[in-house]
């Protein structure tokens, strides 16, 4: 159990990975990136974990009553779930373009981009 | 002094606040003028902090100075290559931004501040990242740099290429952040530190290097290749910076990639060279070898190019093998001879894209098939265009030439053949072009059915073609270009930048003496006359250095798809970290 | 390439990577450890300057610079949309007809929609005392009016909804947050420093120095983004349309 979390976050890195590059849709392909995102979500907020212990906000826990998790990967998680979400929102509006000027969303068939 | 370190982020953004919410009102000349001025203050502000930076300086964001050698905030680091990339990375913006003035397309309705507001955007995000000095806080800004550079790219939303290439641009270098930020998730979990120094000494303080050193390493090193276009991370480049505006390549190709370098520079010279980090042989193995594939694979799709913009992609990608080829021998004479080659490169790349801009906005057209013998009219451009070649060829006494003479020395051996080789190459591209497009110069270049990309078929950027071209248009890349030559010209220029160099990267232990001597000049020319050779041959003789049907599988490989990209990815970070691993098994 | 060739490039280099982070994982210390050097300075940090939510201490104190990066790749992100969803040269716009919601949904939607957003900006106001803040809160209201497109229609939405004054809100927070992250440099502080209020007392409304400002500018940031983001995304279901189609 000491490295399943970990073992847990490069398997989802890995299977966004391979979602992105066998898929046939790029709404698709933009949600396997989040999917690879996820994993960088998931290994921060398992460094950040520390054994029976709560959040680390102390508007109803006394200070030092309790251990509590890193606050850091929190607040870098945080971060992320931003980035992800905005990266997310701006390849979602090129796609729309995409869909606009090629007539398909297949990556498999675009084809002006090449030698 | 130290304490305005963070201005050079806050005042660009700022700016590009202040535009975005008064864009609305505002009339476009006078949001284009407030965009040229801010980015202008910035980059003042930076060469302000660049001339105080000998000693080094830190700023701890928010007052968090250590106690006990220990922090909780964010230390920003003023030290020579840091500021000097912000300082190029503002004046570039400028250039940028005063090329497109008033000229450029119809920005959307209503929102005349919002192309001037992004490009302050990708401003703040480079010079973020050229000063930061804490490994997540460098991935911040390396992400606003990018997400700014997608919408910039794709910002001709008309054009189906322009879509299709941002669109890919996107998810491989989003693919690589993410990389990247697992690696510094790994890092954190060793170490539980975040400053790129506190993160070194703590890995020394752990014994030598296993295997989470090494996937650190290799994870955060994918995600500054990618930005780097490293050979196989390299697939984007291309793409992108074929279909995005021209003033946006001229940042894309002229800094923006060369941050991916400097970020490799920075990480390992300061998390991973202890004894605690990676083996320097290993490092150095990764690197070269990665940077000679690199130098080589872009050199020779430059050659076989016919799109312009795409041409001078590839030739920024080989050139980017020489500059991480040069970091990869990890020698403090490399280290400055790099920093000169990337000031000098920036000036002629970016004069190079602007020249062909005007092209485009001229002619409608970057196809160099197309465009033959069109553009006999456009003297002076061409005086420009074939200065530029000749600049990256490295004839000195242009920056390029300078910076490229202290590496190859540095570098030595069958090393200094590929330098000579890959400049001559992508320089004999461009002069090529040169040839035909402005006296027209050969017979009409034969049409061919092969795997390709042409260049005809692009709208022109500016509202509807110029029929003359503004001046401010030319003035950019004479200016870019002088710059380049200041470079190498300037006497104590290149002392000045390898000593900045140095007392950031040994800590001021080595001292170096940069100067021009005589085998490098004799260097520089023979590249200079290759080029000069080559053009000449693919001219007069084009079936002689047409592309073969051998070179055909390389070219294949650029299929335009992003799914083979991401493969192409995965295969990188594996080389990279099989290159890197004997030291870790040795241990 | 062929899918095939494709997939054999994913298996070698997939199982080079996965080799990597599994040998990788294993170095890792034991899940759930309890070496935390940093997290453990920041929890006194945050007391220190008398905030309860640590994490908010973090994000808009200690590291309140990575929050300046995060708040405007968002910006960025709203501008980038902006250009990149902007009606073309061959669209037109057409007007959306109004729709027929069942009366149930219209009801539920209209009740929960004041209840949703007082929730966001509960959230926001609390940032430094209890978990959320700008940014959690600011989604939930921004989606909170989004309720009436469900509940009524697309116009009712608009009206509530002035696209333009959204986007000069968004400028704005960010400004906001630059401004006060200047003014501590200007009083002789570093830049974004906590030292332009008092700490206040701790776990109140007022506790936290500038840590509130802050979140209440990313708040607004925050709500005013999301808006515009699905504003420009909606137009394009919606409003948007090709010359040739219809």
């Amino acid at each position: 159990m000491d490295v399943f979390a970990y073992l847990v976050a490069a398997w989802v890195f890995l299977a966004g990975c391979y979602g992105l590059a066998t898929s046939r849709n790029l709404i698709h392909a933009v949600g396997c990136l989040s999917v690879c995102q996820s994993a960088t979500y998931v290994l921060l907020l398992a460094v950040g974990y520390r054994d029976r212990a709560t959040a680390p906000v102390f508007s109803d826990l006394k200070p030092g009553a309790r251990p509590v998790v890193d606050p850091v990967v929190q607040a870098l998680a945080l971060t992320d779930v931003v980035v992800g979400a905005t990266v997310t929102a701006l390849l979602l509006a090129l796609v729309v373009q995409v869909s606009k000027r090629h007539g398909t969303v297949d990556p498999d068939e675009l084809s002006e981009l090449r030698g | 002094m130290h304490h305005l370190l963070p201005l050079l982020v806050a005042v660009p953004l700022l700016g590009a606040a202040l535009l975005a919410a008064a864009g609305r009102r505002v009339p476009r000349a006078a949001a284009e003028s407030a965009g040229c001025a801010v980015s202008a203050a910035t980059a003042a502000l930076a060469v302000v902090l660049l001339l105080g930076s000998s000693p080094p300086q830190a700023e701890w964001v928010g007052g968090w100075v250590p106690v006990g050698g220990e922090s909780v905030g964010i230390v920003l680091v003023g030290d020579g290559p840091g500021l000097g990339m912000a300082a190029l990375a503002s004046a570039l913006t400028l250039a940028a931004l005063v090329y497109s003035w008033h000229y450029f397309d119809e920005p959307p309705r209503g929102h005349s501040g919002s192309f001037p507001a992004l490009l302050l955007l990708f401003q703040a995000g480079m010079c973020g990242f050229a000063i930061a000095g804490d490994l997540f806080n460098a991935f911040v800004w390396f992400e606003l740099m990018s997400v700014v550079a997608y919408a910039l790219t794709g910002h001709r939303v008309e054009e189906a290429r322009a879509v299709q290439g941002a669109l890919t641009f996107g998810v491989v270098n989003s693919l690589g952040a993410y990389a990247m930020l697992m690696g510094i998730g790994l890092l954190y979990a060793r170490t539980g530190e975040l400053g790129m120094t506190r993160i070194g000494q703590e890995l020394d303080a752990h014994g030598p290097p296993d295997a989470l050193v090494l996937a650190g390493f290799v994870l955060v090193l994918t995600g500054l290749l990618v930005k780097g276009a490293a050979v196989p991370f390299h697939f984007w480049l291309p793409d992108a910076h074929a279909v995005a505006p021209t003033p946006v390549c001229m940042l894309l190709s002229g800094v923006m990639v060369e941050l991916g370098a400097f970020g490799v520079w920075r990480v390992h010279d300061t998390v991973f060279s202890g004894p605690g980090g990676l083996p320097a042989a290993d490092v150095e193995r990764a690197l070269v070898a990665l940077g000679v594939l690199t130098a080589v694979v872009g050199a020779v799709m430059c050659w076989y190019q016919r799109h312009i913009k795409r041409l001078l992609a590839y030739s920024t990608v080989a050139h980017m093998g020489l500059f991480l080829t040069g970091i990869g021998t990890l020698t403090p004479e490399a280290d400055d001879g790099v920093a000169l080659y990337i000031l000098g490169h920036a000036g002629v790349k970016a004069a190079l894209f602007a020249c062909t801009g005007i092209l485009l906005d001229r002619y409608g057209s970057v196809d160099e098939h197309a465009l033959y013998g069109r553009a006999r009219r456009l003297r002076g451009v061409a005086v420009l265009f074939v200065a530029g070649g000749l600049g990256l060829a490295g004839l000195p006494p242009f920056g390029t030439a300078l910076g490229k003479s202290v590496t190859e020395e540095a570098v030595g051996g069958p090393l200094t053949v590929l330098y000579v080789l890959a400049s001559a190459v992508t320089a004999g591209a461009v002069l090529r072009v040169a040839a035909r497009v402005f006296p027209g110069l050969g017979p009409r270049p034969e049409e061919g059915d092969v795997y390709e990309t042409t260049g005809s078929g692009e709208e022109p950027e500016t509202r509807q073609r110029l029929s003359r071209v503004p001046d401010t248009m030319t003035a950019i890349p004479a200016v870019l270009l002088a710059g380049s030559l200041a470079v190498g010209v300037v006497p104590g220029f290149g002392g000045a930048v390898g000593h900045a160099v140095q007392e950031a990267g040994t800590g001021g232990l080595v001292h170096v003496s940069v100067h021009w001597t005589a085998p490098g000049v004799l260097l520089g020319l023979a590249s200079t006359a290759l080029a000069l050779a080559l053009a000449a041959v693919a001219v007069s003789r084009p079936r002689l250095l047409a592309a073969p049907d051998r070179a055909l599988p390389l070219r294949r490989l650029q299929s335009g798809h992003v799914g083979d990209y991401v493969a192409w990815l995965l295969v990188g970070t594996t080389l990279l970290g099989a290159l890197a691993l004997p030291g870790i098994l040795g241990s | 390439m062929s899918p095939r060739t494709r997939l054999w490039l994913v298996a070698v280099g997939g199982a080079g990577v996965a080799a990597l982070l599994v040998a990788a994982c294993l170095g890792l210390p034991a899940f759930g450890g309890d070496h935390h050097p940093y997290g453990d300075r920041a929890v006194e940090a945050s007391l220190a300057h008398r905030t309860a939510n640590t994490i908010a201490s973090v994000n808009f104190d200690q590291r309140a610079f990575d929050t300046l990066g995060e708040l405007t790749i968002l910006f960025a992100a709203v501008l980038g949309c902006v250009a990149l969803l902007r009606q073309t040269r061959d669209e037109h716009r057409a007007r959306p007809e109004p729709a027929e919601v069942a009366p149930p949904v219209r009801r539920y939607a209209l009740l929960v929609l004041p209840v949703a957003l007082l929730t966001g900006l509960y959230v926001i106001a609390h940032g430094q005392l209890s978990p959320g803040g700008g940014f959690q809160g600011g989604v939930a209201a921004a989606t909170a009016l989004h309720l009436l497109y469900l509940g009524a229609d697309y116009r009712a939405l608009e009206r509530v909804r002035p696209v333009g004054l959204y986007e000069v809100g968004d400028g704005v927070a960010v400004c906001a947050y630059l401004v006060t992250g200047i003014a501590a440099l200007l009083g002789g502080a570093a830049f974004l420093a906590n030292t332009l209020l008092p700490h206040g007392t701790f776990n109140t409304l007022s506790s936290g120095g500038t840590v509130p400002l802050l979140n209440a500018a990313v708040g607004m940031e925050v709500a005013c983004a999301v808006v515009v983001l699905l504003a420009r995304f909606l137009d394009q279901a919606v409003e948007i349309e090709e010359e040739s189609g219809t």
